[in-house]
Parts: C-alpha cells; sequence; structure tokens
C-alpha cells in the first residue's frame, strides 16, 4: 500500500504488535490481512500439532496455527478471547492464533536491532530482529521463514 | 494494451476463425453447401491472413494467401469444388492451423512443410484462372462495406438533423459518442450515420484528433433544446450542427459513399481511452480488426456506431472462478440464514420462509448459469482431433475415415482443455497401431479405409468420451510378450485379458515394432491414464480381436462442484464422493471380524478391509462399538474397502474449496467444502484413501470365502 511512501520517508515501517506464549511480537502490517476472533475450526489429519485446523474466511479455506506452538513455547488455551491474526504470506493466507494484539507501532527501520542470537543449527531464526519499545523489547518475525516449509511438509 | 495482450487475442481469434473455418469445409464436404458457405471460409481465412500480416507472420500470410486465391476462384464460380480440390482446401485448412499453432508456440513458422501446399495451391489457381482474366485483389471490398442505409425519410417528417463532431477534447474527458446517440435516441428515432472520411491512413493518425463525424437524424416530437441538453455535457468539446428536418437538409452524401475499407471499424479506435494507455499499440489493434472484411460488423455500423456486433464474449477465466466462488458462497449464506431463522422458531409458512425459498430458488438459477458459462462443447476440440487423424493417417500412409458424434456434448472448460493431449496421443495411437495397412484391410475382407470415431455423451452425470477404431484390436499376445520383454510383469505371470489390456497404461510400455514419429514411444498411454485419473476420470478398454478396439474415458461434469455423501467422523463432519460409493451397510456384528489385529466386514461372502476414519485421522470417535456403527463400501482404484463411519447425514453437492493453495495437501483428503452452518468439511479422496490403508491390506492375507 504505502510501502514505498514510508520507504521514502526514511524507513519508516509500521508493526502490529501482538503476544504468544507470553512474549511480545511484531509483524509488518503489510502481511497483515484482517485481525478477527477464535471461531471454531475443522481439524485436520495428519497435521503437526501447531496447525490446529482449517476455518472458513469468507469461503476460503484457510489453515490456523497456533502461534506459540509453532514458536515452542507450548500450546495456547484456546478460549473466546484468543484473536486470530490472518496474514498473507506469498500467495498464502493463513491465520495465526495469539493470546492478543496490542497496538500498531511506526518505527524507523534504525531502531530495529538485529537478532543476536545464533542457533546451533546454523538455520535461519524466526526473529529477525529486536525492537525495543518502552520497557519491552518486541521479537520481529519473519513469517516468511516460519512457514515457509508448511506446504512442502504437508505434500 | 500491451502488444502481448494483443497477440492473445489474435491467437484466441484465429482459433475461432479457423473452428468457422472447418465447420465449413464439413459443410462444402457434406455437399449442402451455398455461396454463403463459402464465403464465410473465405473470410475466416483471409481475417488470418489480415491479422497475421499485422502482427508481421509473413509466413502465415503467404501461405493463408495462397490459399485464399483459390477460395476466391471457387466463390467467384471459377473454380468447381471437384473432390480434388476439396482435399487440397480441406488440407490446407489443416496446415493453417498447423501453422497458426506453431506461430503461437515459437513465434513464428517456417514454410518448409507447406512449401509442396502452397505449390498445389498456386498451380490450382493458375489452372483456374488460364482462361480468365485475373480478377483485381481486394475483389471483396465492396460486400463489407457498402450498405450504409439510411432508411427513407417520412416526408415532413418533424425532427432534426444533427451534425456531431466530437474533438479530441471530447475523447480526452472520457466521453463516448454512443452514450450520446443512445441519449438521443431516446428523444425519438434516430438514424445514424457515421463519416468517416477524415480518418486519415494509419502512418498519419493522429491518436489525439477526433476524425468521426456522425451525421444524425432525429424524427419525433422534440425540441432543439432537449437535444441541446442531451450534448451539454459535452459543449465546447464537440462541434454540434442542428437543424430542423425538412429543410432541404437531408444526410450528407458523403455518409453513403464507401470509405476506405479500414476506416469501416474506426469507431474502434475512438481516441477515448488512449489518454490513459499511450498512443503507440491502439492503432495496432485497430489494424488486425480492420484488415479484415469482417462483414457484420461493418454492416452494422450505420445503425449503431458501436461495434459491438459480437456472438462471444470472451472472459478471462479467473473472473468466472471468482463468480463461481461467490454464487457457492451465496448458497451457503442461504443456508445459514434459513438455519438461523429455524433456531428462531420461526415456522415454514411465515412470510420471511417464503422468501426465503425464493432467496434459495434464485441462488440455484444463479449457480447453474454461471456454471454452464464454464461448460463449453467439445466441438472445438473434436475438430482439432480430426486434424490429428488426418494428419497420422497421411503420416502413416493408411487411408482414413474421421467420425465425430456428440460434438455438442458440453464440459467443463478446465476438463476440456485438459483433454487435449490425452486424446490426440490416443488417436494417434488408433491410427498407427489400431488400423491395418489398407492392404491388410482388403485381406481381412474390410473396407481399404479405416475409420477412427470420437464421441462424446452425457450418461448417468458423466462425459463418457470414447474413441474406437475399426482395426484389427488389441493384440494380446505381443503385448504380455512385449511386457515379459521389458519385466513389467514376472514371465511366469498369468494375466486375464482386462489385466493384459491394461498393461497398455504402464509407463515405458510400447508395441510399436518400429518407432515412428507419430507414437511408439511409450510415453503415451501413461501420460493418458494419470491425466485423466488427475482430472477425477477413469479410462478403460475392450478390445475385440479384428474388429477394432474402444477406449473409454469418463469424465466428472465439472470439477467445481461435487455429488457427496456427508458423514460424521468423531466429532467432525465429513463429505465421501459419492461416485465412489458402492453402498452403505449397517451390519450384524457376527459379520465383523478380525484377523490379525484388524477388522474385516463380511458381505456378501466377501472380506472387505474395514477402515476406520476417525481412527485414521486421529479422531475420537463418537462411538466406541464397531457394530453400533454404520460402514460405506467404497469402490476405488480397483480395490473396496469398507469405511466405518459415526453417522451418514445426507446427500448433497457440495463446491469444491481447494486446501492446497494456502495449506498444501493431505493425505487422504482431496479437498474441503462450506458447510450449510458455515464450518468446513473435509472431502475424503477415495482412492488416496484405499491406498493409504493397501500397504497394510497387502500385508495381510485376504481369505476369500464361499458364501
Amino acid at each position: 500500500m504505502s510501502d514505498e511512501e514510508t520507504n521514502d520517508r526514511g524507513n519508516t515501517i509500521e508493526f502490529v504488535s501482538l503476544s504468544a506464549g507470553g512474549q511480545g511480537f511484531c509483524v509488518p502490517i503489510t502481511s497483515i490481512r484482517e485481525i478477527r476472533r477464535w471461531s471454531q475450526v475443522t481439524a485436520l489429519p495428519f497435521a503437526e500439532d501447531s496447525v490446529l485446523g482449517v476455518m472458513n474466511l469468507r469461503g476460503a479455506v484457510i489453515p490456523i496455527v497456533d502461534l506459540a506452538a509453532r514458536l515452542g513455547l507450548g500450546t495456547t488455551e484456546i478460549g473466546t478471547r484468543n484473536i486470530v491474526v490472518v496474514v498473507a504470506i506469498g500467495t498464502r493466507i493463513m491465520g495465526m492464533l495469539v493470546d492478543s494484539v496490542s497496538e500498531i507501532l511506526s518505527v524507523d527501520s534504525e531502531t530495529i536491532r538485529p537478532n543476536p542470537t545464533i542457533r546451533r543449527d546454523g538455520g535461519a531464526s524466526h526473529v529477525t530482529g529486536l525492537l525495543p519499545v518502552d520497557d519491552i523489547m518486541l521479537r520481529v518475525l519473519d513469517l516468511d521463514a516460519l512457514f515457509a516449509r508448511d506446504g512442502e511438509e504437508a505434500a | 494494451m500491451s502488444n502481448e495482450t494483443l497477440r492473445d487475442t489474435f491467437f484466441a481469434e484465429c482459433e475461432e476463425l479457423i473452428e468457422s473455418l472447418t465447420e465449413g469445409l464439413e459443410v462444402v464436404a457434406s455437399g449442402a453447401w451455398d455461396g454463403e458457405t463459402i464465403n464465410a471460409i473465405f473470410r475466416a481465412v483471409h481475417s488470418i491472413k489480415g491479422a497475421a500480416g499485422a502482427f508481421g507472420f509473413t509466413d502465415l500470410v503467404t501461405f493463408a494467401h495462397a490459399y485464399e486465391t483459390v477460395l476466391d476462384l471457387i466463390r467467384s464460380d471459377k473454380l468447381d469444388i471437384a473432390p480434388e480440390v476439396l482435399r487440397l482446401i480441406t488440407r490446407s485448412s489443416d496446415a493453417l492451423a498447423e501453422l497458426v499453432d506453431t506461430t503461437r508456440q515459437q513465434g513464428s513458422a517456417s514454410l518448409d512443410p507447406v512449401r509442396d501446399l502452397i505449390g498445389e495451391l498456386e498451380a490450382t489457381a493458375k489452372d483456374a484462372k488460364a482462361d480468365t482474366p485475373p480478377e483485381p485483389e481486394f475483389t471483396w471490398a465492396p460486400l463489407a462495406l457498402l450498405p450504409i442505409e439510411v432508411e427513407e425519410p417520412a416526408p415532413a417528417a418533424t425532427g432534426f438533423s444533427i451534425r456531431f463532431a466530437p474533438g479530441g477534447a471530447f475523447y480526452a474527458n472520457g466521453h463516448e459518442p454512443v452514450r450520446f446517440l443512445s441519449a438521443l435516441d431516446a428523444l425519438g428515432t434516430l438514424s445514424v450515420a457515421c463519416d468517416a472520411s477524415a480518418v486519415p491512413p494509419l502512418d498519419g493518425f493522429d491518436v489525439d484528433t477526433g476524425y468521426l463525424v456522425w451525421n444524425l437524424r432525429l424524427e419525433g416530437a422534440t425540441d432543439e433544446d432537449a437535444i441541446r441538453r442531451v450534448f451539454a455535457f459535452a459543449e465546447g468539446l464537440c462541434t454540434l450542427d442542428i437543424a430542423p428536418l425538412g429543410e432541404g437538409s437531408p444526410l450528407p452524401e458523403v455518409a453513403t459513399e464507401p470509405a476506405p475499407l479500414f476506416i469501416a471499424r474506426a469507431p474502434a479506435p475512438p481516441p477515448a481511452d488512449i489518454p490513459a494507455e499511450g498512443s503507440a499499440p491502439e492503432p495496432a489493434e485497430a489494424t488486425p480488426q480492420a484488415a479484415a472484411p469482417a462483414a457484420p460488423p461493418a454492416r452494422a455500423a450505420p445503425r449503431t456506431p458501436a461495434p459491438a456486433v459480437q456472438t462471444t464474449l470472451r472472459v478471462d477465466p479467473e473472473r468466472v472462478d471468482r463468480l463461481i466462488n461467490s454464487v457457492g458462497e451465496l448458497i451457503i449464506n442461504h443456508a445459514v440464514i434459513s438455519q438461523k431463522l429455524d433456531s428462531c422458531g420461526l415456522g415454514t409458512d411465515s412470510e420471511i420462509m417464503a422468501a426465503l425459498d425464493d432467496y434459495r430458488y434464485l441462488a440455484r438459477e444463479i449457480q447453474e448459469a454461471v456454471m454452464s458459462i464454464r461448460a463449453q462443447p467439445v466441438k472445438a476440440l473434436f475438430q482439432r482431433m480430426g486434424r490429428v487423424v488426418r494428419e497420422a493417417g497421411e503420416a502413416t500412409g493408411k487411408p482414413v475415415m474421421f467420425i465425430s458424434e456428440g460434438e455438442a456434448t458440453e464440459i467443463d472448460k478446465t476438463i476440456l482443455e485438459r483433454l487435449a493431449d490425452p486424446l490426440t496421443h490416443m488417436l494417434r495411437n488408433s491410427v498407427d497401431h489400431g488400423l491395418e495397412t489398407a492392404e491388410k484391410r482388403r485381406a481381412a475382407g474390410k473396407s481399404e479405409v479405416g475409420s477412427v470415431r470420437l464421441s462424446a455423451a452425457h450418461r448417468s452425470g458423466h462425459v463418457v468420451i470414447e474413441v474406437s477404431d475399426d482395426g484389427a484390436g488389441l493384440n494380446r499376445e505381443r503385448i504380455l510378450a512385449k511386457a515379459m520383454e521389458k519385466g513389467l510383469v514376472p514371465p511366469d505371470a498369468k494375466l486375464t485379458e482386462p489385466e493384459i489390456d491394461n498393461l497398455l497404461f504402464m509407463p515405458g510400455f510400447s508395441t510399436a515394432e518400429n518407432v515412428t514419429n507419430l507414437s511408439g514411444r511409450g510415453v503415451g498411454m501413461d501420460v493418458v491414464k494419470t491425466t485423466i485419473t488427475s482430472l477425477g476420470g477413469k479410462v478403460g478398454i475392450s478390445s475385440l480381436a479384428g474388429e477394432g478396439s474402444t477406449f473409454t474415458i469418463s469424465l466428472p461434469l465439472t470439477l467445481a462442484v461435487l455429488d457427496g455423501m456427508i458423514i460424521g467422523v468423531g466429532a467432525e463432519t465429513m463429505v465421501l464422493p459419492l461416485s465412489s460409493v458402492v453402498e452403505t451397510v449397517r451390519p450384524q456384528r457376527r459379520d465383523i471380524h478380525e484377523i490379525a489385529g484388524e477388522l474385516v466386514l463380511s458381505v456378501r461372502g466377501t472380506y472387505v478391509p474395514i477402515v476406520d476414519l476417525a481412527l485414521l485421522f486421529g479422531m475420537r470417535s463418537a462411538k466406541g462399538q464397531s457394530a453400533e456403527r454404520s460402514y460405506v463400501l467404497l469402490d476405488a482404484g480397483g480395490a473396496s474397502i469398507a469405511v466405518a463411519v459415526d453417522a451418514i447425514q445426507d446427500q448433497r453437492q457440495v463446491v469444491i474449496k481447494s486446501l492446497e493453495g494456502n495449506y498444501g495437501t493431505v493425505p487422504g483428503i482431496a479437498a474441503a467444502t462450506i458447510l450449510g452452518d458455515g464450518k468446513i468439511a473435509l472431502i475424503i479422496d477415495s482412492e488416496a484413501l484405499v491406498e493409504l490403508v493397501s500397504p497394510r491390506r497387502n500385508a495381510r492375507p485376504l481369505i476369500e470365502l464361499e458364501a
């Protein structure tokens, strides 16, 4: 949408901050399609634990993934207060179950700190950077890396 | 509009033109033709030539020109349609289609394969012309344009004559002359004549200038103010002369003069949409259309300047898909509303329920209409296949007659598109392997000309396509020997006849002694089977020694909806494709046996392995006791299984929603659908389900007991 505009104005990036598994994360607003309330899903057989099932999003069948479980932070307890963040990854649309969504942050790309942790297996981390906001620190999620393998695994 | 899309349009048009060309030739071949048939054939070839010229496909033009010359002679009765002439023009039509195809794929086509044909065409033309002086080129020009007939005005009628000359600014502001004309039409009886004499040749064409002038004659009780009001928005953007009728101001003569041909279609390139697009491609677009004689649009032009005379509408399939999706949603939405109203305790006789019934009726009607947009007759495909057969016949030197039946049968476009390759393989095989040589046929007491029949028909919710030949039939001994030689079956295998026939579909199998350029590379039939299976269809063979073989393809009508059986599995609702359901059983406890930890169900003396869907899919079954559950017998991929389900709820059509786009494939699951309550139900892939459980099944010997 306003990608280029914001880039012209000194690389301001907009993030949506959310929490899952007791940790704070943020996701670029450009990859978020909508945010909706949790509703009952249809379970998928042979799916990994973090895939809760599929949901009807106005006629499209989209998989819902428990973000906390996908990140290895335990499973999210499902209740009516949970939020599903619908994101677009490439051409795929999927929903992430999170505890809550807090706010939209406009930050200068300079303020994003690189992720200092190095994974022992050498794989790319799902957290591309850290974003300090007030007293807390948000992890910048790389959705592509986090969900890239989904289709292949299932196939 | 980019050049690329223009080219696509060109090729799409070529396809249609070749279709009408083939159609025309068939009529000629049948003998029931008249002058108009020949005209239509000629026009088709000429249109291709004209448009190809605009795109610089010179080879295509050269060939079309030679072809057209002969057709023109036929048209002007200088050449009779003798059998050899008919053969020549039929072959030329095939070659032209081939050239167009090659050009589409490779951007150009070589004339080498058709060099001889051009020679023949030229020779034929020369012979025919020998006794008549050569006709000037473009003899067709008068036909295209002339009938600009303005109906004779009734004398002393009240009305106005209007000269409407929009300038460049008129178009730049996004105005459309036709809108003004239709507004005028509402005021009275309007006759329209477009004066295109000011349009310069293309090289001097300035896209920012409005060249067209309309001479209008409006009859009826109206006043000048009303007319001025129509043009209120275009004030200052066009020149408008309004004069009352009956004062010696008939329509200017110019309208009845034949304008140069390309102007006939000139309303097509009004600069109206140019400001946004840039200038270059627009005239190019006009050229292919304009170069064609395209008589019907030209005739229509005088009455309505908009050249909107089109019998078919070309639509991006994605838009249709979107429409289908939305209609599916509409139907689901109806079900949701109906459920909600039900739960409010409204009786079925309430007014709102009656209105809802109308809603459902309308929604179904829209759904059917939308589905029929996607359905297309197999005609075009069959015509292409006719070419394949003729080519194959020429290449093998076997005289072949191609018979097609049921050309009006309609199939979903997606299926249709993917049928071309398998059918080509099968037809080539039929000619190459199926039919004998002329000598052998004579020896066998058959007519020398072999026939290959392609037929399509609707049969109980399926489309059945048959490819049959009247050849020697399958040589089962040779097939078996070949399969053994290639190691596809063990040397000591005892196979039944159908099993031997099915060897043809195995990868790497080919019985042709010599690899010809037609078939015999052993990549044919297994590809055929894979393609058909992926479309949800089946292929079968039947063959009689000495009488020929028949390949039968059975396909679903559409890929978008499916007849399903709604079942309950654990807490979930799932859908079984009705096509693979044989029966549902509520067995006695003694019908269920346990063999080595696995359950089998005895159905009339046969033992069928039981698949517990809830268990397989890792869900908790609502009912533990297997005897209390219902069983659905599935027949898929040549094997039967009994599926244990918790409930059988309903049978209905469901709209198929792919899982692959957003998620990926799931073993045993074909797709998903959305139920009346908005929830998603998974559609079970019967074949995959059988395969999913077959390793276990094969590990265990199945004992057949006598009933």
